[in-house]
């Protein structure tokens, strides 16, 4: 119906001005706030890179790694060790970068065990009551408070790895792997079943076909289908596991000493951000110490979890042909 | 002969289906029992906390504060400080997510920095809590704390750990999932949906707000709901920012409006934090074996607001997808 007036006219083209006006904003708003959000990680990089780097104008790169020690009996020492408070103050990285890895090997390969296990389950042998029954558990424990399980580690499960390993010191590297699998696990598991049920239907229906039993499906067709979404899901868990920070500070023991031994007291560079941070003067050279693992951390786990991307993107375009 | 050859072949034929089928169920039942036991031993643990829990828990233990160096009491300031960062944590982080997901998944969707967004939003969700903790002390207590402090004169009120900084730093911590969880609910939203509105004459915010927005709220607040949940489980980036052991008063002010006068939480104090709280009880204490079984009253109301909190969830991404199987008649 077309306006019976010029008046009526204005009238119309006033409201689509104001109308525009409205929408134009409105976008502009909403720009504003995709921006904000997409710029962020971009920013804390720039904010983590610009305070880490401010570690080299008071420790020289050598003495990230080691520092000489001067001993008037038997020559240079080298010192492996982090031990800010000490004289001279030691900031060696290397028993943090150990002590992480101590953990969170171990936790990995457990829960790349069971949580595999516990994916193909799910996804493949559980009927549908207990797969309905048991992955809102699985869903509920990947968001379970890490306080709450270092806390159960800590009074329970201390004593009972002592018990059965013999171990000397109480919290050790083992322990922590125990504490972080218990969180690592249903992430795994969650993850591998995706993957699994990502495969369509017809590719599980030609393998009967063809007369394979459910295990040779499984062992043959299913899980090399989902490989990648797979071991995703296990660098997920890993990238998890090493930037975990509650489980390790209660249960590691915290020793900030080279070793590889199982058994033994660690510190991961978590553990050590958090233990530390609360008591630094500001602008010292311990604080940018700590801005510096912190830093290394972030980009460890950035890098893991670029990788998994990369694998779950290969997994899509294998399912989808 | 012939007979002979026949006979031998069905026999391999049946060893054969022998050795396949035994193998097949010696691996079915080793992955059911192995499953099943690794459900139970992390079903364990909730239960082991909820049977020591059990015997503290009452209404006078959630209610009020920690007594006599924390062998009595309860847990109250630490649960009123968990709600209100929680609360102030919704307020900086929800708008920004959902109005972040509106611009990403209707109005940039096909262009080519859509791809580059996600995925930076994706990286940030990767980020190790202890990291994003690291940064919100450096960055807002230390830079823009003391900037704001030295530009405002007003002291020490911004440039010290507190909840308004907490509440900040959780925020970025959830923002992915809110952003993420407020996509696949818009995404749910039918396309003849939002073309019958374009049809009409709606505009594009029209359409938006009146269409798509109401379908997708239950999806964006099942969104809302898993980042509390998030939230109240971290305790890493919160360690540095305010949380503290023990506080004599809760950290209220009072805004005076001539007659009425109004309890507010106090952004700028220190608070108690439900997970710190556990943490400290456990390893700063003085004592931590006589205070074990107050240990075991926190961890079950922490794992108890966890459990509700995604039994909610669930129940709203449920009643979610019902209403669409009614919407599109199938």
């Amino acid at each position: 119906m077309l306006p019976e007036s010029n008046n009526e006219l204005l009238k119309t083209s006033t409201v689509l001005n104001k109308k525009n006006f409205i929408e134009k904003s409105f976008e502009y708003f909403l720009k504003i706030n995709g921006i904000i959000a997409g710029a962020l990680i971009l920013f804390i990089f720039l904010f983590m890179i610009n305070e880490a780097v401010q570690v080299l104008n008071y420790i020289t790169p050598e003495n990230l790694l080691y520092i000489k020690l001067d001993n008037k009996s038997a020559g240079d020492i080298f010192s492996f060790d982090w031990s800010p408070t000490s004289n001279p103050p030691k900031y060696s990285i290397l028993p943090l970068l150990l002590g992480s890895f101590l953990t969170a090997i171990p936790a990995c390969l457990i829960s790349a065990f069971l949580g595999l296990i516990l994916g193909v389950y799910l996804s493949e042998i559980a009927s549908a009551f207990s797969r309905n029954l048991i992955k809102p558990v699985i869903e509920v424990f990947t968001g379970i408070p890490t306080v709450v399980v270092g806390f159960i580690t800590l009074v329970v499960a201390a004593n009972f790895i002592q018990d059965v390993f013999g171990t000397v010191s109480r919290l050790n590297a083992l322990l922590a792997a125990f504490g972080l699998s218990t969180i690592v696990i249903p992430i795994i598991a969650s993850l591998t079943d995706d993957a699994l049920r990502s495969i369509p239907e017809d590719i599980r229906m030609a393998s009967y076909a063809l007369g394979a039993s459910k295990w040779q499906t499984i062992s043959t067709v299913l899980i090399p289908t989902a490989i990648n979404g797979i071991s995703a899901s296990v660098l997920i868990g890993f990238s998890r596991a090493i930037g975990e920070t509650m489980i390790v500070l209660m249960v590691s023991g915290n020793a900030a000493v080279i070793s590889v031994d199982l058994f033994g007291s660690v510190r991961t560079i978590s553990a050590t951000i958090a233990a530390e941070l609360g008591q630094v003067s500001i602008n010292s050279q311990h604080y940018y110490a700590l801005f510096f693992i912190g830093f290394l951390l972030f980009v460890f786990t950035l890098l893991i979890n670029l990788l998994a991307e990369l694998m779950l993107d290969k997994m899509k375009r294998k399912v989808n042909i | 002969m012939e007979f002979f050859k026949s006979i031998y072949s069905w026999y391999r034929v049946l060893k054969d289906y022998r050795r396949i089928s035994v193998t097949n169920d010696l691996a079915i039942n080793f992955i059911r029992i192995m499953s099943i036991v690794t459900i139970t031993l992390l079903l364990a643990i909730v239960g082991f906390i909820a049977v020591n829990g059990m015997q503290v828990l009452s209404w006078d233990f959630i209610f009020s504060p920690p007594k006599n160096n924390f062998t009595e009491g309860g847990i109250g300031p630490a649960i009123f400080g968990t709600i209100s960062v929680v609360l102030l944590m919704i307020f900086f982080a929800v708008p920004l997510g959902v109005f972040a997901a509106i611009y990403i998944n209707e109005y940039i969707f096909d262009k080519w920095y859509s791809r580059i967004i996600t995925v930076s939003i994706h990286t940030l969700a990767g980020v190790p809590s202890i990291v994003i903790g690291l940064f919100g002390f450096g960055f807002f207590v230390l830079f823009l704390g003391r900037n704001l402090d030295e530009l405002l004169n007003t002291g020490l009120l911004f440039g010290k750990p507190a909840m308004l900084w907490a509440s900040i730093t959780l925020g970025i911590l959830v923002l992915p999932l809110i952003i993420f969880t407020t996509i696949e609910a818009l995404k749910s939203v039918p396309e003849d949906h939002r073309n019958a509105a374009l049809g009409l004459g709606a505009t594009k915010w029209e359409m938006i707000s009146k269409v798509v927005l109401p379908q997708a709220r239950p999806g964006i607040l099942t969104g809302i709901i898993l980042s509390i949940s998030k939230a109240v489980s971290e305790t890493a980036p919160v360690l540095f920012l305010g949380c503290a052991f023990f506080l004599p008063e809760l950290p209220v002010t009072n805004l005076n409006f001539g007659a009425f006068v109004i309890p507010m939480i106090n952004p700028s104090e220190q608070f108690m934090y439900l997970s710190y709280h556990i943490f400290a009880l456990a390893t700063q204490s003085t004592n931590p074996t006589v205070t074990l079984p107050l240990q075991y009253g926190t961890a079950l109301v922490l794992i108890l607001t966890i459990v509700l909190l995604n039994i909610f969830a669930i129940l709203f991404r449920y009643k979610f997808t019902k209403t669409f199987e009614k919407v599109r008649g199938y």
